[in-house]
């Protein structure tokens, strides 16, 4: 028996014992400083700020909408207490049981972290949160991938591929995990810009590790790309990258972030940084995690190729998550180095918008522009376009 | 306004939707569930005496090698019970090629004609074997010979093989070819990359990859239609070919096709059109005038013979006198007076399957063909895009409704691909609920689309030229219908179907569980997943 199963016990949910138990957790400021135009809501001051301004959390009433899909299911509901989860469970119809404590209107990504890891802790089958990027990396760094995890987008910045489609969409894949419905999952980015640096202009994207999330691409993405399951089709991708280093022993091979040229890292039998940028030269790592610095000597006299993947959903390659491929490097490595490898699924995600580059240097992101061949599977390519970024934080 | 209370939809609906169609709907068992040992539909007399005496007893006129260790594991029934079996299943169908299919969109769901049915029965033709001697079969010979002629006429290719047992197959066959060809030509090392395009169908890419071309896709431009310049990042000098369909999946006709091929000529490889679906242009335009090299037709759907889905499937693999000699064999070659079956050339890629394609369907498609002469074929096609363009008029204003690349100001040829996203976003209902839905109304459902699936919540239409305006009347009426039931009761929708025998599926993961599927019985046995 599971820990929540003992927890729960028999007749502790609606109508008998829970088919599931969704763990909530709501971040009661999430969406604050978006329609007060201050690009984020991290950081004490900026909540300040954004009250001041009169501004309104989105989280709790996006939570509720989620929510009210779940209510008379038959599904456990654990949360934190107040405005945590436990409000927003109680206007959904919701019994929720509520465990540890807060101190109400003042919480922060502390108790959004300590949350995260004691609903873990518990077992539950899904870890359902409300919030934006800000929220999905606290989460991320409590739980990593050990925990099946869903976002109700309710934040401004919303760049990580961990989000439903909408509050609805969030509360209809619950369910159909819950139900057994949905089994496939997949590792979504956890990403994040530096909201301060971007107050002032600037983007300033990271990857920050990966969040494991159900796979349920009509409710997540919207596109079904009728292809084999997720670890097969990276398998692919991954043998015939690995294939192509192989063959050329000369080549430096500039390795990107991404859990996609992870697995190519991993087929070469190489271990390689997740969120780094590693050096492979002759079938070995020469420098793992290298930066700009690094990489600029390393190209010094030597043919070299860098291995990228696209952010799914916005369909950045350059300049989110990879600055270290500054426009120094990319100049020495030439648009004819860059191998870009992403799944159909990834692509499908862009609906057609194209793949972006934001190197921070205008030339070098209109010379990078065109048609370029990406890597989709085993001898698949599919040719792609690479547009102007507009500089815009895309939602 | 909300569609559910637009009075003009209401009216428009009136004695087109089968409010009262319900469907027999059970679960009838297995045939091997209703097994009773010793039951038995026919009982043998036993021989008379005197030719027993002559014969000897009949066991032992059975090779020793042709006995069986085990019995087989055969039901047991009477004929009155398996009679009744086959009729309840037949009960839960909705009777595709009969029903109103306009719905099954790239598919060609045209009305098959029953006297050719009557053809393919007649003991004239059935009781035909393919060991038998040429000499002995003329009369298919001649046929086959005939239909060819005219799939040349058509398509202004120089020669044709019937052997392909389909459309994939017949692409699969041309890109066998290429690779023979390049072989020859000293650049079989070289040339190993094909090039198609997304929109194109999916066998475009998967029959090159299965003949060991590396694919490479292109994607379309913002209008819907691929982008020329997509195409010169695709072509090297290791590019083999293209192979295209136009009009592509989502009905639009890509007009630069000449353009398209050029590059590719110039880039020293070939041109493959997949015309498997040629209603949108049949006595329109010919392949090779637009400077294809191989092209194929489904001999079933596009010439009237029923989809391959629902009988034995034909492709024919056309092609230009260089690539000719690296046909399938046998090709029917006339001799004289009469056919025989040509096995002398040296430079074919061989036999793609036993014996000589299915006949059966080069039957059926003669005789439509012939019926419907030179300006039939082109008659079926103008009407093919009179009918799609006369429901896309019908469909406009379905709430939640638009089609792809809807501002491109495109003609849509035959088909059209449709997308619920609106609906989707706004109440929750997508189109596999739609799809669904319709069933309940006595409809067919309709096909989403090949995959991927680049347009959200897709749905496709193809009404052939075999339909009537109450056709598509009836069917854009159930839309409509089914649209505004999404925004005033979507629980209706989502939950369905409800009087029809099609069921929802509990659990779609399940279906793509590569530990427990197989497509080969080999596969399934290496899985170890065998019931027994």
């Amino acid at each position: 028996m599971s820990a929540v199963d003992q927890f729960w016990g028999a007749g502790a949910a609606e109508g008998g014992t829970a088919l599931a138990t969704i763990g909530l957790l709501v971040n009661p400021v999430a969406g604050l400083g978006g329609r007060v135009g201050l690009k984020g809501s991290d950081g004490p001051k900026t909540l300040l700020e954004a009250r001041r301004r009169g501004a309104v959390a989105e989280a709790p009433g996006r939570a509720v909408e989620a929510l009210r899909t779940l209510a008379g299911q038959g599904i456990g509901v654990v949360t934190y207490p107040w405005e945590m989860g436990e409000d927003e469970a109680r206007s959904a119809g919701l019994s929720p049981t509520v465990i540890g404590r807060i101190a109400p209107g003042a919480t922060s990504g502390d108790d959004t972290r300590r949350a995260a890891r004691e609903l873990r802790d518990l077992g539950v089958d899904l870890l359902l949160f409300a919030g934006g990027d800000g929220t999905a990396r606290d989460v991320q760094a409590a739980v990593g991938l050990d925990q099946l995890v869903l976002g109700i987008p309710a934040g401004v910045k919303m760049h990580s591929g961990v989000f439903a489609t909408s509050p609805g969409e969030a509360g209809r894949l619950a369910l159909a995990v819950c139900r057994g419905r949905v089994r496939g999952v997949r590792d979504g980015e956890v990403m994040d810009i530096d909201e301060e640096a971007f107050r002032q202009g600037r983007v300033d994207a990271r990857l920050y590790g990966y969040l494991r999330v159900p796979d349920e691409p009509s409710g997540l993405q919207a596109v079904k790309t009728g292809q084999a399951r997720q670890d097969e089709i990276l398998a692919g991708i991954a043998q015939d990258l690995a294939e192509r280093v192989a063959a050329d022993r000369e080549r430096l091979w500039l390795i990107g972030p991404g859990s996609t040229t992870a697995a190519i890292m991993q087929r070469l039998g190489l271990r390689g940084t997740l969120l780094g940028v590693d050096a492979v030269l002759g079938g070995s790592i020469l420098l793992a995690d290298a930066g700009e610095r690094d990489l600029l000597e390393l190209l010094a006299g030597r043919p070299a190729s860098i291995v990228l993947t696209v952010i799914g959903g916005q369909g950045y390659l350059l300049g989110r998550g990879n600055q270290q491929l500054s426009p120094a490097v990319l100049r020495r490595v030439g648009r004819e180095g860059l191998v870009v490898v992403a799944t159909q699924g990834k692509l499908a995600t862009l609906g057609g918008r194209p793949l972006l580059v934001d190197t921070g240097d205008p030339d070098l992101d209109l010379s990078l522009q065109g048609y370029i061949r990406v890597t989709t599977g085993y001898r698949q390519e599919t040719v792609y376009r690479i547009g102007a970024s507009d500089r815009r934080v895309p939602r | 306004m909300r569609a559910d209370e637009d009075p003009a939809a209401g009216e428009a609906e009136a004695g087109l939707v089968r409010e009262e169609f319900r469907q027999a709907h059970w679960n009838e068992p297995i045939i091997f569930e209703i097994s009773q040992a010793g039951q038995r539909g026919v009982l043998l007399p036993e021989p008379e005496a005197r030719i027993r005496e002559a014969v000897g007893p009949a066991a032992e006129l059975v090779p020793e090698g042709l006995w069986r260790a085990t019995p087989p594991a055969l039901p047991e029934l009477s004929q009155k019970h398996v009679l009744a079996h086959y009729l309840h299943l037949s009960q839960e169908t909705l009777g595709a090629n009969l029903a109103n299919d306009i719905s099954q969109g790239t598919c060609t769901m045209k009305y098959n004609p029953r006297v050719n049915e009557l053809l393919a029965a007649d003991p004239r033709f059935a009781e035909l074997h393919p060991d038998q001697d040429e000499e002995t079969v003329q009369g298919i010979l001649e046929i086959y010979h005939r239909f060819g002629r005219i799939l040349l006429e058509i398509s202004g290719m120089a020669e044709v093989s019937l052997q392909p047992g389909g459309g994939s197959h017949a692409v699969f066959a041309a890109a066998r070819m290429l690779r023979a060809y390049f072989a020859r030509r000293g650049e079989g090392d070289t040339r190993d990359e094909v090039i198609t395009t997304v929109f194109s169908h999916p066998c475009n890419a998967a029959a090159p990859a299965t003949a060991g071309f590396k694919v490479i896709t292109i994607y379309p431009g913002e209008d819907g239609l691929p982008d020329p310049l997509a195409l010169k990042a695709a072509v090297s000098s290791r590019t083999a070919g293209i192979f295209m369909t136009n009009p592509e999946d989502i009905g639009l006709y890509n007009p630069r096709v000449r353009e398209f091929i050029d590059v590719v000529h110039q880039a020293g490889g070939l041109a493959f059109y997949d015309q498997a679906n040629a209603n949108g242009f049949l006595g329109v335009a010919r392949a090779r005038e637009a400077g294809f090299d191989i092209c194929h037709f489904n001999v079933h759907k596009t010439f009237g013979a029923p989809h391959g889905s629902f009988g034995p499937g034909n492709g024919a693999l056309l092609c230009t006198e260089e690539l000719a000699p690296f046909l399938p064999v046998p090709l029917v070659a006339q001799s004289g007076d009469g056919y025989r079956l040509d096995y002398d050339r040296p430079q074919s890629i061989g036999k793609i399957r036993d014996f000589f394609g299915t006949a059966g369907v080069v039957l059926r498609a003669y005789a439509w063909v012939m019926t419907m002469g030179a300006a039939g074929l082109r008659e079926a096609a103008d009407v093919s895009v009179l009918n799609n363009s006369y429901l896309m008029k019908r469909l406009e204003g379905v709430p939640g409704l638009d089609h792809a690349f809807a501002g491109n100001g495109l003609r849509r040829m035959e088909q059209v691909r449709y997308s619920w996203r609106r609906l989707k976003e706004e109440t929750g209902v997508g189109t596999e609920d739609v799809h669904l839905r319709v069933a309940d109304f006595g409809l067919p459902h309709y096909f989403l689309s090949h995959h991927p699936w680049l347009i959200a919540e897709p749905m496709t239409l193809e009404p052939c030229e075999t339909y009537s305006i109450r056709d598509m009347d009836e069917y854009a009426a159930v839309l409509h219908r089914v649209a505004a039931e999404g925004y005033r009761e979507p629980e209706l929708v989502r939950s369905s179907p409800h009087r029809s025998a099609a069921h929802r599926r509990k659990d779609d993961a399940a279906l793509s569980d590569p530990a427990r599927w197989a497509l080969t019985w080999r596969a399934h046995l290496r899985k170890g997943n065998v019931r027994r």
